[in-house]
């Protein structure tokens, strides 16, 4: 997934391969006492190519996790971009243009204080809303762009450098309460930079009617101290391949709101048959500016609609192919894009542990 | 000790300590029917709870991935704990459903 908002940690290749050596150096010096907890190493590698007006851009893309336990309450885990952009040359130069782009998207220590409380510290995700925590990685996205609000509550860079305190509150049967609260502080370090602000979220899970709901506030606190308010509702109804999620943010200089709906059906043999592997998709987005004043985020600066139309096909041993069409409407300039891809998703062992 | 003595004594106590584990786990399934089919109904409940908590928590975002090795089960439920807000009884759950 392309976040030019979200993950714009300048392309300074060496200093981050740098960090991911120290990191990889770390976590193997750690001692790693139980069988099922071998450090893992996940993420996605992908083709993606983007069609505007006749021009086709290409980007092959990996992003790496790497994720290690160390004893039964801390955790070390960082995610990273890798990514070279292929754009044609504008006139009658023939050929395309390249540039590359490689930057840690977090790296942060968790510790499992108790069954409610985990407390994370260094570069981390910031808990504003969910796409930015649970939908950017490319291996579960369902289309290539975020949405146009993504950027909303994310201090511009989509993670903060300091703690955050999260967990489950409250777990019953019939609801669940979950929160997140952080701080983080200014940084303009290149890989883990960050801004001065903090906030949470609280979510209402009901496993029953397969709803949740949810709230987000947070405030940055240098330059114009601004306020942004989010909310999102998921619905998954029961027994169903049906998904309808859903986010509404509000920032100082505008607002909008993302629905977005995928479907498989389970008629013609399941969800491994050639039919119900075909998965649809269909995202509505809005966005309205506040006031004409420059925006703390990237938003577009007039009132925008977009519609999105997806049809991904899930491949067995972990692969997608992502398609896409999407129309969007300003008074500044009406456009469409093409958009196709295929993401593979890889998941195993970083090295060889004990057998369980 | 002497060498001469050491390795015969070591393979010696190796067998014995084979035959033991092996005679154990013969005698299990005769020597307690009753409780191996409580057993079994234990670990079919787990696998009905971890696939409840795998459709109403993981679903949400992604589908299942195509199996993946168990040495890094705990890893990846300790991941998705914090990712995902994970109560204590939603990992065990997952991590029982994993590791049937």
């Amino acid at each position: 997934m392309l976040h030019p908002t979200l993950t714009p940690k300048r392309h300074t290749s060496e200093r981050a391969i740098r960090y991911l050596r120290l990191t990889v150096a770390v976590l193997a010096t750690a001692h790693f006492g139980f069988a099922q907890d071998a450090p893992l190493l996940s993420g996605g590698v992908g083709f993606l190519s983007n069609t505007n007006g006749g021009n086709t851009t290409y980007t092959p893309i990996i992003e790496p996790l790497i994720a290690a336990s160390i004893g039964n309450h801390l955790m070390v885990e960082s995610r990273a971009a890798i990514l070279e952009n292929f754009s044609p040359r504008f006139g009658s130069d023939p050929g395309y243009d390249h540039a590359h782009f490689a930057g840690f998207t977090y790296l942060q220590g968790d510790i499992i204080v108790n069954p409610h409380i985990t407390i994370v510290a260094g570069d981390y995700l910031l808990p504003f809303n969910v796409y930015n925590e649970r939908l950017s990685p490319i291996w579960i996205g369902n289309f290539q762009s975020g949405p146009l609000i993504a950027s909303v509550g994310q201090f511009s860079v989509g993670s903060g450098l300091g703690g955050m305190i999260r967990g489950n509150a409250i777990s019953r049967s019939k609801y669940s309460v979950d929160y997140s609260y952080f701080y983080s502080v200014r940084s303009s370090n290149q890989q883990f930079g960050g801004a001065h602000g903090n906030g949470g979220r609280v979510s209402l899970y009901l496993p029953d009617q397969r709803l949740e709901v949810g709230v987000s506030y947070d405030r940055i606190l240098q330059g114009t101290h601004e306020n942004f308010y989010g909310t999102h509702v998921w619905w998954e109804p029961k027994d169903t391949a049906f998904r309808l999620r859903s986010e509404f943010a509000r920032g100082h200089h505008g607002q909008g709101y993302w629905v977005e709906a995928d479907y498989r059906t389970q008629a013609f043999g399941g969800l491994d048959s050639a039919i119900g592997r075909i998965e649809p998709v269909f995202r509505i987005q809005q966005t309205f500016t506040r006031d004409n004043l420059a925006a703390s985020d990237s938003l577009p600066s007039v009132n925008t609609q977009r519609a999105d139309f997806g049809l991904d096909y899930n491949l067995p041993h972990n692969t997608r192919i992502l398609t896409s069409y999407f129309r969007q409407y300003a008074s500044t300039d009406n456009f469409n894009i093409w958009q196709t891809g295929i993401v593979y998703r890889f998941l195993f062992p970083a090295w060889k542990g004990k057998q369980p | 000790m002497n060498l001469k003595y050491f390795c015969p004594a070591i393979l010696i106590l190796a067998s014995v300590s084979a035959l033991t584990v092996a005679a154990q786990q013969s005698s299990t399934p005769t020597a307690a029917p009753a409780k191996t089919s409580a057993t079994h109904e234990q670990a079919a409940q787990s696998q009905d709870e971890g696939q409840r908590v795998f459709e109403q928590q993981c679903s949400r975002c992604h589908t299942a991935p195509n199996g993946f090795s168990s040495r890094i089960s705990g890893t990846v439920l300790r991941h998705m704990r914090v990712r995902a807000n994970l109560s204590k009884h939603e990992e065990e759950a997952l991590l029982r459903f994993f590791n049937p």
